[in-house]
C-alpha cells in the first residue's frame, strides 16, 4: 500500500451460512483470489486479484458467492470519474500504455437499441414460421452485371465463387493463440453443424482443423502468420484483414510466452518469439496495392474462393468501402468500434472508430448510389448481441453478420475483459493447459449450436411478423425500421424514419 | 395530406384482365362490366385500365398519356417533348363529363418517336431513351405526370370507382386485344390521379392486388439500376422489376416468375439437376428482385399477358378460358359476368405463372 | 448397461463430483444445509498427480473381486451393478483390500459404501455426472464390461 494503491473495483462476497468449504472456488481461480485456511477451517479471499470473471460464482455448488462493485469512491466528480482517476494513477505508476480486452464498454450510443422493427397488421398477413417455409439461407459473393446464355438459350452459371450459409451469421476472426485450441474446435464443429463459417483469425490453421475447411474462412493479416498455399486453399473463403474495430490503425502483438508448441508451428514462427502484426500491411500502402493482393490470393486459389476484405469502421469508411468494391474483392467485412479484441490499447479501443450501425447504413447507401452494391456482399460485426441486432443489421443493408463476443459468451466468457492477462478462467483466451481443458468442445460446440438455433428461430419469428418469408426480402428493407429518440441527422445517415412517421 | 410519392401508401384492390390470344380486337365494354362486379373491393379512391392494340393507326409511335396540373406546365413539358421527340399527333384524351368523377387534371395524349439526332447522341436504345425521358418529366416537371408510354397501348386511370373511370374515359369506344383493370382500396391517399393504377412504363402495364413486404428491399435495389420510385407504390416497383428483368436482362416470363415468386429452397432441392441449377442461379443472381408478401399481378405487355400470385398465394386470383379468350380476375364472379359458360376455370397455385402469348399476325 | 466413465482430458480436479456425490445421499434439498461444517464421505474420489486428475468410482466389474470376497454376502451384482446391503455389512474391509480401483471405502459409522449409480434417486443420471461442469464424467452404454 502506498501512493500506488488502488482499491479493488470488485468485492467477492461470501455467504458464510452457505459456504461448505468445498474449495471449488480456490481450485478454479487462476488469479488465486480464494484461499482455504485449514487452521481456521474457512475460506478467505483477496478482492484485489479478482477480475470478476464469475468462474467461482458459476461453479459454487451452494450459491455462496457473489461479486459486487466494491463501492469505494473518490470524491464524486462528473469530470474526473473513478475510472479516469484510476487509469491515471496506474500510468503514473508504470509509465505504460493501458491495455484492455474485448469491445469498447464506454457509454456511447447503441443505435441498435434506438431502432424498432415493424410487423404486419390487417393490410397484409404475418406469416407463421411454424406453418410456412421461412428462408434464412444466404449467399455471399459478387453478382455479375448480366446473364449469359449458351447457344441453346440455357443460362450459363457466371456467378463468381459464393459462400452459402444457412443463416446470416458467421463466427468472426479469432486467432489460434489469442484463443485456445478447444475454443477453435468448438467454433469449427459448430460452424459445420450449423452450415455456417468460422474464421481462423491471423494465427494460421491448426492441422487438426483442415477437415472443417468447407466451413472455414482463412485469414491473411499483416503479420502473414501461418500463411501458405495449402492454408489458403483449405478454406471456403479468404479474408484479408486490414483493420479491426477494437484497434483501428493498430497492429497486433501476441507475446512470446504464448508462442508455444502447436501455436509456434501453426504460426510458422520460432517458439518464444513475439508475434507482431504490423499496423499496416507493408505491401499495401494504397488501394491499388490491395487489388494486387486480392488477385494474388485469387490466383493462388485458382479463382475458386471469394476474397473478403475486413476493415475497421472509421470516419471515411464509405470511401474505403467504395474502393474495395472496385478492387476485385467479393465481400467487405466492416468491424464497428465496439468490436472485441484479445488485447488492445485502452485509449484506441475507447476513442477510435465509429458505430457499426452508422458505418453499415452509409456504406450500403454509398455503394448503391455508385451502382456497385452488386460487386460485393457486406458483412458487419462489432457487437451483434442478439437476433434482433441481426435482423436490424440485415434490414439496414448487411448480407450477413459476424459474431465474436457473443460466440465466446456461449463458450463461457463472462466479459471480465482480462484476456490480455492470459489467465482466462474459462479456458478461452489462454494457452495454459490447466485452463484450456476447462473448455470441453463437446459442450462448447453444443452451446454455440444452441445459441444460433435460438437466434434462427427468433429471426424467423421477426421476419414472419413482418410478412417476409425470405431473408433476401429483408436485406436493405429499411422501411421495416423506425428510429426512436434519434435526431434528424442520425435518421438521415441510417436512412430510416422516426417512429410514428 | 401527403400524396403518392411523398409517402408510402398501401392498398387492397380488385384486378381483372382479359385477352384474346388470336389478336382479335374487342371493345372495352366487357372489362368495365367485369371490374364493376367487384365494386366492394374498391373504395372510390382510384380505378384504371390498360388497353392493348387500341392505336393501330399509330402503332409505330409511343403513345404518351400525360396529366397536367396547369396549362403552364403543359407548355413547359411540350417544349421538352419537342426537344426530344418528333410529335406526330397530340390531343386531349376524350372524356365524358360525369358527377362521379371530379377534379380532373388536363389529360393529354401525344404520339411520338424519338428525334434521330437526340437518340444517336444519347447512345441509348430507343426504348431506354423513351423510358429516361418519362423519368425526367415525372421527376423534374412538377405538375406533369406521364402515366402511359407504350406503343399501340394506353393506360386510362383516375380517382373514382373503376367502372365510373371506364365510362369517364369512354373505354367502350376503344377496341383492343387485351384489357386489364384495377379497382383500388388505398388506406390513406388523398386521391391523386397519378396514384391510381395500372402503373405503366413503355408497354409494360401492371395491375396488382396486395401489399408486398419486400417493398423497400426491392425499391432500393431497383433504384440502383437507374429507376426512380417516385410513387412509392408496390405496383410501381413491380413494374420496374419486370421491365428490368424482361427488357434489360432478357429473362423470359417464366424465368421472371421464378425470380419474383421464387420457389422455396426446399422445393428447388428436390428438382432434377438442370432445373435445380437454373433456379439456384436465378435466386442468387436476382435475390433482391424476390418479392414477398401478398400479391396477385397482371402484367400486360406487347407480347401478351402474364398473371402471377405470390409464392404463398396470399391473394385470390382465378383464371377462366373460353375459346381464344382468357379471363383473369380477383373473383370468379367477375369472369362469369362476361362469360357465364367457361371451358375451364381454376385458381393458379402460388408462384405459378399464367402466360398468354398473343398471335400478332391477326 | 449404462455406467459412469471419466475422461481425464476434461477432468479439472475441481472436486465438485465428490460434493454432489456426498450430497446425493443426504436426502436434503439444499447442499448448504446438508454439508455445511461436515466432513464429507463421497463414494467417488478425485485422484490427482502431475496436473492430471481423475474421478475414481466403482467400475461395476463383471467379475467383481469385492463380491467374491465379501464374507457376509452384503455385496451382490444386481442387473450388472455391484450393490451393497449395508445392513449385512460387518465392516471387515475385505472388499476395500481387494478392490483394484480403491472404489470401496468405509463410512463414518463403520460399514462400507460404494457408488451405486444413484439408482435410489429419481433423476436417472448420477449426481456426479450432472454436477460435473466440464462433461468429464459421463453416464453411458459402452459395449461389454470387463
Amino acid at each position: 500500500m502506498g501512493i500506488n494503491w488502488i482499491y479493488p473495483e470488485h468485492e467477492v462476497v461470501r455467504n458464510r451460512d452457505r459456504c461448505i468449504n468445498c474449495r471449488v472456488c480456490e481450485r478454479q481461480c487462476a488469479n488465486e483470489v480464494h484461499e482455504y485456511l485449514s487452521e481456521h477451517d474457512k475460506m478467505v479471499c483477496d478482492d484485489a486479484k479478482c477480475v470478476n470473471c464469475h468462474r467461482c460464482v458459476s461453479l459454487c455448488p451452494t450459491r455462496a458467492l457473489k461479486i459486487i462493485p466494491s463501492g469505494n469512491t473518490y470524491r464524486p466528480n462528473s469530470n474526473w470519474t473513478n475510472r479516469t482517476i484510476n487509469e491515471l494513477y496506474r500510468q503514473a505508476d508504470t509509465g505504460g500504455v493501458l491495455l484492455s480486452s474485448m469491445g469498447c464498454p464506454q457509454r456511447y450510443p447503441v443505435y441498435f437499441e434506438k431502432i424498432l422493427l415493424n410487423a404486419s397488421q390487417v393490410t397484409n398477413p404475418s406469416i407463421d414460421p411454424l406453418r410456412e417455409p421461412m428462408e434464412s439461407k444466404v449467399s455471399l459473393g459478387a453478382r455479375p452485371r448480366d446473364i449469359q446464355r449458351d447457344e441453346n438459350g440455357r443460362m450459363i452459371n457466371n456467378l463468381p465463387p459464393q459462400i452459402s450459409l444457412s443463416m446470416p451469421v458467421m463466427f468472426s476472426a479469432m486467432s489460434y493463440g489469442s484463443i485456445s485450441y478447444n475454443a477453435h474446435e468448438s467454433l469449427a464443429r459448430a460452424a459445420q453443424e450449423l452450415g455456417i463459417l468460422y474464421n481462423t483469425g491471423e494465427g494460421g490453421l491448426h492441422e487438426d482443423f483442415y477437415e472443417y475447411g468447407a466451413n472455414t474462412i482463412v485469414q491473411v493479416a499483416s503479420g502473414r502468420f501461418g500463411v501458405h498455399s495449402a492454408y489458403l486453399n483449405s478454406g471456403a473463403a479468404i479474408e484479408i484483414k486490414m483493420g479491426q474495430g477494437a484497434k483501428p490503425g493498430i497492429g497486433g502483438h501476441l507475446p512470446g510466452t504464448k508462442i508455444v508448441g502447436d501455436i509456434s508451428r501453426t504460426r510458422m514462427i520460432p517458439e518464444g518469439s513475439d508475434a507482431i502484426s504490423p499496423a499496416p500491411h507493408h505491401d499495401i500502402y494504397s488501394i491499388e496495392d490491395l487489388r494486387q493482393l486480392v488477385y494474388s490470393l485469387k490466383t493462388v486459389t485458382g479463382h475458386k474462393k471469394p476474397v473478403i476484405v475486413k476493415i475497421a469502421a472509421v470516419h471515411n469508411v464509405t470511401a474505403i468501402a467504395s474502393g474495395i468494391a472496385r478492387s476485385g474483392a467479393d465481400i467487405i467485412a466492416i468491424d464497428g468500434f465496439r468490436g472485441g479484441s484479445g488485447a488492445t490499447p485502452t485509449r484506441i479501443r475507447d476513442n477510435v472508430g465509429i458505430p457499426i450501425e452508422l458505418a453499415l447504413a452509409s456504406v450500403d447507401q454509398r455503394l448503391r448510389d455508385e451502382g456497385i452494391r452488386d460487386n460485393v456482399s457486406i458483412i458487419v460485426g462489432g457487437s451483434i448481441r442478439s437476433s434482433a441486432d441481426v435482423v436490424k443489421a440485415v434490414a439496414l443493408g448487411a448480407d450477413c453478420v459476424y459474431i465474436g463476443t457473443s460466440a465466446l459468451m456461449a463458450l463461457g466468457c463472462h466479459l471480465c475483459r482480462s484476456c490480455h492477462a492470459g489467465k482466462c478462467n474459462w479456458g478461452i483466451a489462454t494457452q495454459e493447459p490447466q485452463l484450456t481443458r476447462r473448455l470441453n468442445p463437446d459442450i462448447g460446440h453444443r452451446r454455440l449450436v444452441n445459441l444460433m438455433n435460438a437466434w434462427r428461430h427468433e429471426i424467423k419469428e421477426m421476419m414472419g411478423g413482418m410478412g417476409i418469408n425470405s431473408i433476401e426480402s429483408l436485406k436493405g428493407n429499411r422501411s421495416m425500421l423506425r428510429g426512436i429518440g434519434l435526431n434528424e441527422k442520425e435518421l438521415e445517415i441510417l436512412g430510416i424514419r422516426h417512429a410514428g412517421e | 395530406m401527403l400524396r403518392e410519392g411523398q409517402v408510402r401508401i398501401p392498398s387492397g384492390c380488385a384486378i381483372s384482365g382479359m385477352i384474346d390470344k388470336s389478336g382479335r380486337r374487342f371493345c372495352g365494354e366487357d372489362i368495365i362490366k367485369s371490374i364493376a362486379v367487384m365494386h366492394d373491393r374498391s373504395n372510390g379512391l382510384g380505378g384504371g385500365f390498360a388497353a392493348y392494340g387500341i392505336y393501330p393507326q399509330y402503332k409505330d409511335y409511343y403513345a404518351l398519356h400525360v396529366f397536367f396540373d396547369s396549362t403552364a406546365v403543359r407548355r413547359d413539358c411540350e417544349a421538352f417533348f419537342e426537344r426530344h421527340f418528333d410529335i406526330i399527333n397530340l390531343s386531349k384524351i376524350p372524356t365524358r363529363k360525369m358527377k362521379e368523377i371530379t377534379d380532373e387534371p388536363y389529360i393529354w395524349r401525344y404520339f411520338v418517336t424519338p428525334l434521330p439526332s437526340k437518340l444517336t447522341d444519347s447512345q441509348l436504345d430507343e426504348r431506354e431513351f423513351v423510358a429516361r425521358c418519362v423519368f425526367r418529366v415525372n421527376t423534374q416537371y412538377d405538375g406533369a405526370y406521364v402515366f402511359s408510354s407504350g406503343k399501340n397501348m394506353g393506360v386510362f386511370k383516375a380517382v373514382g370507382f373503376p367502372e365510373d373511370v371506364g365510362r369517364f374515359y369512354r373505354l367502350e369506344e376503344y377496341e383492343g386485344w387485351c384489357f386489364t383493370a384495377h379497382g383500388r382500396y388505398p388506406t390513406n391517399t388523398p386521391g391523386w390521379w397519378g396514384g391510381a393504377h395500372p402503373f405503366a412504363l413503355l408497354d409494360y402495364a401492371v395491375v396488382h392486388n396486395g401489399e408486398i413486404s419486400s417493398y423497400d428491399a426491392n425499391r432500393r435495389a431497383i433504384e440502383m439500376y437507374g429507376y426512380k420510385c417516385t410513387l412509392q407504390t408496390d405496383t410501381e416497383v413491380i413494374t420496374y422489376i419486370v421491365d428490368y428483368l424482361h427488357r434489360k436482362k432478357g429473362l423470359t416470363l417464366p424465368e421472371i416468375s421464378s425470380v419474383i415468386a421464387a420457389p422455396f429452397w426446399q422445393t428447388i432441392q428436390r428438382m432434377p439437376q438442370a432445373e435445380r441449377e437454373t433456379l439456384e442461379y436465378l435466386r442468387v443472381m436476382f435475390a433482391p428482385q424476390l418479392i414477398t408478401g401478398p400479391f396477385s399481378i397482371l402484367v400486360g405487355h406487347e407480347g401478351g399477358l402474364m398473371a402471377l400470385n405470390d409464392r404463398l398465394k396470399l391473394r385470390s386470383m382465378v383464371v377462366g378460358e373460353q375459346g381464344n379468350m382468357t379471363y383473369i380476375a380477383s373473383e370468379e364472379a367477375a369472369i362469369r359476368v362476361i362469360a357465364p359458360q367457361l371451358e375451364s376455370v381454376w385458381a393458379p397455385k402460388g408462384g405459378e405463372p399464367v402466360i398468354v402469348e398473343v398471335e400478332h399476325g391477326n | 448397461m449404462k455406467k459412469i466413465y471419466v475422461n481425464e482430458q476434461w477432468c479439472l480436479g475441481c472436486r465438485l463430483c465428490e460434493y454432489y456425490c456426498a450430497f446425493a445421499g443426504t436426502g436434503e434439498r439444499d447442499m448448504a444445509r446438508a454439508l455445511a461444517g461436515m466432513k464429507i464421505h463421497p463414494r467417488m474420489r478425485i485422484e490427482e498427480k502431475d496436473g492430471i486428475s481423475f474421478a475414481v468410482s466403482c467400475r461395476h466389474c463383471k467379475d467383481a473381486l469385492c463380491v467374491k470376497s465379501c464374507i457376509t454376502g452384503a455385496l451382490t451384482v444386481t442387473d450388472g451393478m455391484v450393490a451393497i446391503d449395508q445392513d449385512r455389512c460387518v465392516g471387515c474391509c475385505t472388499c476395500v483390500l481387494v478392490c483394484p480401483f480403491g472404489a470401496v471405502a468405509s463410512t463414518a459409522h463403520g460399514v462400507m459404501q460404494k457408488c451405486e449409480l444413484c439408482v435410489q434417486s429419481s433423476a436417472g443420471t448420477p449426481a456426479c455426472v450432472r454436477g460435473c461442469p466440464n462433461g468429464a464424467i459421463v453416464f453411458e452404454e459402452r459395449g461389454a464390461a470387463r
